[in-house]
């Protein structure tokens, strides 16, 4: 089964980590995996999403025309995406950010506050990972341990760091 | 070796560090830059070799020219605009039967055009490029793995015909990320190609250069080229073909966009239409003998691009005739979707009669 999702936001927000995180967790399951990015000049303050795909078969193509997940970081991207995901898809919204209704009745929708939670937790900056956490316990396609196993990899052994995020990541899986 | 999560840039040079290259020289150009901090990292510290970030691209070329004189693997990458400025240096590396590997992470053009990924560069890379009677071998991979795979193969076609290789990519190639295994371990030493120059102490002179007041010899030299690209055109050719056995339609596709065709079809199939997909790998020598052998069993063609249409030439002069080609891109950077390229494959099938 391909399963598609596009984890978007502004640029600073880990919107592209989110992304890495999960397609480096795919691989560690063993699972087909593509992930691309797509974002502007800009270093922070510009738009930025990726597509991440995942399949227990060879992937064709790495862009999404309907994806079965989205995840918005902040209300340009909800606007942005909302049309996209396939009829019956979830959609998850940072609440902290995103005020707005969505318009679409077909969808299911996961509220997450993520920012609110990273700011109690200490580090606003880990509210990726919070967001993380949480779709990753929703959407059900990988395990929460080879995410945890995944952001060793990325984060190069840093033992802070780690901590830090994966105590988000477990923030956000025990919330749903 | 297990396999990495990669963007297509660290994978490139990362095969190309395993490939034995001794010499990259780069300035940096979205979407590729990636390569060229890769080579800073990592080649850098590997004993004998040298990573220089040159002060623009043209320098960056010369360098590669001069490291292959020597008889070193040499290589440079860029995108689209930083291409345009090589020319002149590939065009003198080919006169001087030098080989190199060039990378093109091609984006959004003409001009400066835009970051995104495009493919409107398989003129430039196919005809030569620069000025005179020249041509490059052409490598268009299309998955992370295959741009690692076909570095290799590019060092060793550059030096087996003495010749410039182009590895076209795009800038959604090099900047996904796909899990890649490399093959190959780097050489304790980087191979040194006989015949280049570092010094004559026992042996006469030689020359390596691209100039010559006798036109005699210069038209030799056009003729000994004439003959190594009809060998590699006899020899080299490399394609994919995806469910023609059957296929009424076939799409023509490289690089990045072959797999959103790949995505199209696969769900064109679930839809009872027979349609099929033939990828050139090296886009020259363009595999046109294996595609006329197609028409063979399909009648119509859909070639699909993400420029206005340039590689259709080439699909058109291989089937000499013998198939109705129609074309569908979007150019500029615009990344189109499987489902678009299925509404395209599925109006044709139905206008063309193939429904039966």
């Amino acid at each position: 089964m391909l399963i598609k999702t596009i984890f978007a936001g502004f640029g600073g927000q880990g919107v592209l980590s989110m992304g890495l995180n999960l397609a480096q967790a795919a691989m560690i399951e063993n699972r087909h995996v593509t992930y691309l990015p797509a974002y502007g000049a800009e270093v922070r303050g510009g738009t930025a999403n990726c597509t991440v795909s995942i399949s227990d078969e060879e992937i064709a193509s790495p862009v999404a025309s309907s994806p079965t997940f989205v995840v918005a970081m902040n209300q340009p991207s909800m606007i942005r995406f909302q049309n996209r995901l396939q009829s019956g898809g979830i959609f998850f919204l940072n609440s902290s950010l995103i005020t707005e209704q969505v318009s679409r009745g077909d969808l299911e929708i996961v509220n997450v506050a993520a920012n609110t939670l990273a700011e109690e937790m200490g580090n606003v900056k880990s509210a990726n990972m919070i967001m993380l956490g949480a779709f990753i316990k929703k959407s059900n396609i990988l395990h929460i341990d080879s995410v945890i196993e995944g952001l060793n990899v990325a984060l190069k052994g840093n033992k802070k760091l780690i901590t830090i995020n994966t105590d988000a990541l477990k923030k956000g899986y025990d919330l749903l | 070796m297990a396999k990495v999560l990669m963007t297509g840039n660290a994978a490139i040079a990362e095969a190309a560090i395993r490939a034995g290259c001794q010499c990259y020289f780069g300035y940096p150009i979205t979407p590729q830059t990636e390569l060229t901090e890769y080579m800073a990292a990592n080649l850098s510290r590997r004993p004998g070799c040298t990573f220089i970030q040159a002060e623009s691209e043209i320098a960056a070329i010369n360098m590669v020219l001069g490291a292959s004189v020597t008889g070193a693997r040499a290589m440079t990458s860029s995108s689209s605009p930083g291409m345009s400025l090589k020319q002149e240096a590939i065009s003198y590396m080919a006169a001087s039967q030098l080989p190199a590997v060039i990378v093109n992470m091609s984006r959004g053009g003409p001009g400066l055009g835009s970051i995104a990924a495009a493919q409107s560069d398989y003129f430039q890379s196919t005809r030569g490029g620069g000025h005179g009677d020249y041509r490059t071998i052409v490598l268009a991979p299309s998955s992370v793995q295959e741009l690692a795979d076909e570095t290799h193969t590019a060092f060793d076609l550059a030096d087996k015909y003495s010749i410039p290789v182009i590895l076209l990519g795009d800038g959604m190639l090099g900047q996904m990320m796909e899990p890649v295994e490399f093959k190959h371990e780097a050489p304790a030493v980087p191979p040194v190609r006989p015949g280049g120059l570092r010094g004559a102490t026992g042996r006469p002179s030689r020359f390596i250069r691209s100039f010559t007041s006798n036109p005699a010899e210069l038209e030799e030299l056009n003729w000994s080229l004439y003959r190594r690209y009809q060998q590699i055109q006899e020899k080299e050719t490399s394609c994919e073909k995806f469910m023609t056995d059957d296929a009424q339609l076939i799409v023509t596709a490289f690089g990045i966009a072959a797999r959103i065709a790949r995505g199209a079809i696969t769900n064109a199939r679930a839809l009872g239409m027979k349609v099929g997909m033939f990828r050139p790998v090296t886009l020259w020598p363009f595999p046109k003998d294996q595609l006329k052998e197609l028409s063979k069993t399909a009648k119509y063609f859909l070639d699909f691009e993400m420029n206005m249409g340039q590689m259709i030439d080439d699909v058109k002069l291989s089937l000499e005739g013998s198939g109705d080609v129609t074309f569908y891109g979007r150019p500029g950077g615009v990344i189109p979707t499987s489902s678009e390229v299925l509404r395209v494959i599925t109006r044709l099938y139905y206008q063309k009669g193939l429904n039966g």
